[in-house]
């Protein structure tokens, strides 16, 4: 046991705010020698930034950081390090074209006299380190060759050389097979017993009860429980990540969806990369939302139903016709619309007008002869420009000087303006928007539902998808795991359902 | 207040060439002043406009594919090719018509294959083009064993030295082709397609947008552009060089960048290339009458195309601030959705 140790890592009162977000408010976190204690959170918790924080990613703007009992102050990662404290990223921070061995001691290579790497002792000390951490390859190895669980080996191998007292591991195994997983654990218990104070990072429920000894749950940059492991539960876990109180942004208008009615979207076996044999329907004038963590394949799944993304099965069918795989176009054609995550890199041309970004989807339709009827055109943009209350100077403005809201907005209204819009598929779709615009845009999605356009949302957000769909399918691991009519779903059991195999 | 904004958001808009202009009459006028009004002659006048139009056509056409996001750096070389096809296509069949239409054909299939590259293969336009650059020029020494072809006849020569009453035949293509890339890229939806597959090719097709095919339209638009400026250049000369061209690529895109059009896509304007063409012509037309030597003309192009990227640049950084400074307020409030709301843009 390890509870009478000092702690190794003590984090104090830890704020932190970003342009617009408090991202952490008042946080504690501790970690012994020898001690396996994971962080829990759904996302935007604050996990990454504590994270973030402990590896001197970012310095915090209030609160302590402690090492052996002493506070320090860091300004790079490279103090972290020097502290004993090493952070094993998700997206590892590697450089593929170097050797293994280079990569383990990155920025810090054994000299000889003359200046140059003194690669006898370089492979020695990596064989050495990568011998502990249990892994079998030939140090000189380009990094690139090896799997993504060896480079987490080989991260972790780092971190030993740089005499680590504590490591984090942020979604360790998100991308490992079960064998891997065995073999991270196996090292886990190992460097534990030699003291090391391991802060794991996941959403994976039974992950935690195998390694951790005890678990803090942070929820909207705040500590909200902290527990021995053998003292709670799945259940409980999941209720503390998701908190109790519903924030009723916007109250959900009663929609009369024909139950009865034949579907409009019909979607069989959809199967690409990330997305595994997906089938569900959406009827006219009905919302229906999509769940789940980070990863689990909600992008995956709005990009493959648009053609984005290559399908290699299934099939997308609406009203009853098979729309042609992997052309969005085509999509589009058949009446499918979509507004992708990420507005800036993947929906709006910035440096056009609003005038231009609204009409590209329904331009053919607009002209004749291939000219661009302007009077017509100019009807609809401004139009659109006043129902949707977007704020700006003239439809003549880049987009890139709207705000986040309005910038949506003008994304949303390329498809509004389509007549024959039949099915529209929303990624994310208040992203980083404040929250007048947030309920602005709901009660815009739930205006198109009224027109008969089915609606597919996906979010992150549970608040979201409970207040505007009618049903709600959870998808992990690209597959779908559940689905909830809106009468019977709540925050518990989305969150239950999105962490899978956690009773 | 609104109003005033909104006509101030017009006026960037619509002059944004004044500062070109400025640059191109200060020149001008600085030139006429120089050579004692030598520059400002009908004979010079037109001889530069002349000189100016084979690059003007060849710019117009990168313009629309700058904008598109490519860059075609093969049209030297194809320059060259359509020289060597047309006059031998001529010398065979006696007839114009016939020529220009072989000569169109051959920019168009190189158009095509450049796109098909760029799209199918994925290899970016530049690497891809600069292979096509070298292809061509090395068909071009091989269909002619590098000695130079002779034109036989005189119909040819109309569409290189020919007037249109004073106006020189070059400079009426030139015109026709100003007002069919202003139309193309301003009234039409493939216009509007060109820019969108240009500023973000992932949202363009986030809206349905066929945006390879999009691109290899524009290929084959810079490609049968190119092929024009070579017929032009054959009807110009009796006997056509298969190393005519070299450089031409880097000349007419230094150009349309001068212009405004930036190589990063979905930004630029036939005015701006017009004047982008006329700049470096009369400075060329005037570094010759003011007797410098040939090599300085070089460092002065040069040192003009950084100096105005540099120029613009700092423009539009100040012009992005300036709209970013009046952020567009939200108004929080209760009222009706779907209610108009006194909107600027409702205010002519």
């Amino acid at each position: 046991m390890t509870s009478g140790l000092r702690p190794v890592l003590e984090l104090r009162g830890i704020g932190k705010r970003f342009p617009g977000v408090h991202a952490l408010d008042g946080v504690d976190f501790e970690v012994r020698p020898g001690e396996v204690h994971a962080l829990l959170g759904e996302n935007g918790a604050g996990k990454s930034t504590l994270i973030k924080i402990m590896a001197g990613v970012h310095s915090p703007d209030e609160g302590e950081y402690l090492v052996d009992g002493d506070p320090v102050a860091l300004g790079s990662p490279r103090d972290a390090h020097a502290h004993g404290v090493s952070v094993v990223f998700q997206e590892l921070s590697q450089v593929e074209s170097l050797s293994v061995a280079e990569n383990v001691f990155f920025g810090r290579l054994p000299r000889t006299r003359l200046g140059t790497v003194d690669r006898a002792t370089l492979h020695r000390e990596a064989s050495r380190l990568l011998h502990v951490v249990g892994l079998s390859v030939d140090p000189a190895t380009r990094l690139g060759f090896l799997s993504v669980a060896q480079r987490q080996l080989v991260e972790i191998a780092r971190a030993l050389s740089q005499d680590a007292k504590v490591i984090a591991m942020d979604e360790p195994t998100s991308a490992l097979s079960h064998a891997e997983i065995e073999t991270l654990f196996e090292l886990i218990d190992r460097l534990t017993e030699q003291g090391v104070g391991i802060v794991y990072v996941s959403h994976k429920l039974d992950e935690l009860f195998r390694v951790c000894d005890r678990i803090t749950v942070l929820r909207d940059g705040r500590l909200v429980a902290r527990t021995a492991t053998a003292e709670t539960t799945a259940d409980e876990l999941v209720r503390q990540m998701v908190g109790r109180q519903v924030e009723s942004l916007f109250p959900r208008m009663d929609r009369t969806v024909d139950r009865t009615a034949p579907p409009l979207l019909d979607v069989t076996g959809l199967t690409s990369d990330m997305v595994r044999n997906v089938s569900f329907s959406v009827r006219a004038g009905e919302v229906v939302g999509f769940s789940g963590l980070m990863g689990s394949g909600r992008t995956e799944l709005a990009r493959a139903l648009f053609g984005l993304d290559r399908t290699t099965a299934g099939q997308v069918r609406l009203g009853g016709r098979v729309v042609p795989r992997n052309s969005p176009t085509k999509a589009a054609d058949h009446g499918l619309g979509y507004v992708p995550e990420d507005r800036k890199e993947h929906g709006l041309i910035l440096v056009s007008t609003i005038r231009d970004n609204m009409t590209l989807a329904v331009l053919r339709r607009l002209s004749r002869g291939g000219q661009v009827d302007r009077a017509k055109e100019r009807t609809v943009v401004s139009d659109a420009i006043r129902r949707l209350r977007i704020k700006a100077h003239s439809a003549e403005q880049k987009v890139a000087a709207l705000s986040g809201g309005n910038q949506q907005k003008v994304t949303l209204a390329r498809w509004l303006v389509k007549e024959d819009l039949k099915v529209l598929v929303l990624d994310e779709p208040t992203r980083g928007i404040d929250v007048n615009s947030k309920s602005e845009i709901y009660r815009l999605v739930a205006t198109i539902a009224e027109r008969g356009v089915a609606v597919v949302v996906m979010s992150s957000e549970m608040p979201e998808l409970l207040s505007l769909c009618d049903r709600i399918h959870v998808l992990r691991d690209g597959r779908l795991v559940d689905e909830y009519d809106h009468a019977d779903a709540t925050q518990e059991n989305l969150m239950t359902a999105a962490l899978g195999g956690a009773r | 207040m609104r109003s005033r904004i909104n006509g101030m958001a017009r006026a960037v808009g619509r002059y944004e060439q004044v500062p070109l202009l400025l640059a191109l009459i200060v020149i001008c006028v600085y030139l006429t002043i120089a050579t004692n009004g030598l520059f400002f002659t009908t004979d010079n006048v037109t001889n530069v406009l002349r000189a100016s139009s084979v690059e003007l056509i060849a710019a117009l056409g990168m313009t629309v594919a700058m904008v598109a996001g490519q860059v075609d750096l093969s049209i030297g070389s194809l320059l060259a090719v359509v020289g060597v096809a047309s006059v031998t296509v001529y010398n065979a069949t006696g007839s114009v018509l016939v020529t220009v239409l072989a000569g169109l054909a051959v920019g168009a299939v190189v158009g095509v294959v450049n796109g098909l590259l760029v799209t199918r293969l994925g290899i970016n336009a530049i690497i891809t083009t600069l292979g096509m650059m070298a292809v061509l020029r090395g068909i071009g020494y091989l269909t002619t064993n590098a000695r130079a072809v002779q034109t036989e006849g005189d119909t040819l020569r109309e569409i290189g030295v020919g007037y249109v009453g004073p106006v020189p035949v070059p400079v009426v293509i030139a015109l026709g082709v100003v007002l069919l890339t202003y139309f193309l890229l301003n009234r039409t939806v493939f216009g509007r397609y060109l820019y969108a597959a240009g500023g973000n090719p992932e949202a363009a097709r986030s809206a349905g947008l066929p945006v390879r095919r999009i691109y290899v339209v524009a290929f084959v638009v810079v490609a049968v552009a190119a092929a024009l400026a070579g017929l032009i250049t054959a009807g110009r000369l009796n006997s056509f060089q298969p190393t005519i061209g070299v450089g031409f690529e880097l000349n007419v895109i230094a150009a349309v960048i001068l212009g405004g059009t930036r190589l990063s896509g979905g930004e630029g304007t036939v005015s701006g290339t017009v004047l982008g063409v006329l700049i470096l012509g009369v400075l060329n037309n005037g570094l010759v009458l003011l007797d410098v030597n040939t090599f300085w003309q070089e460092v002065v192009r040069g040192t003009v195309i950084i100096l105005a990227v540099a120029i613009d640049e700092y423009r539009k950084r100040r012009r992005n601030q300036r709209f970013r400074e009046e952020p567009p307020a939200e108004e929080v409030g209760e009222e009706e959705p779907w209610r108009a709301v006194e909107s600027s843009t409702t205010a002519r």
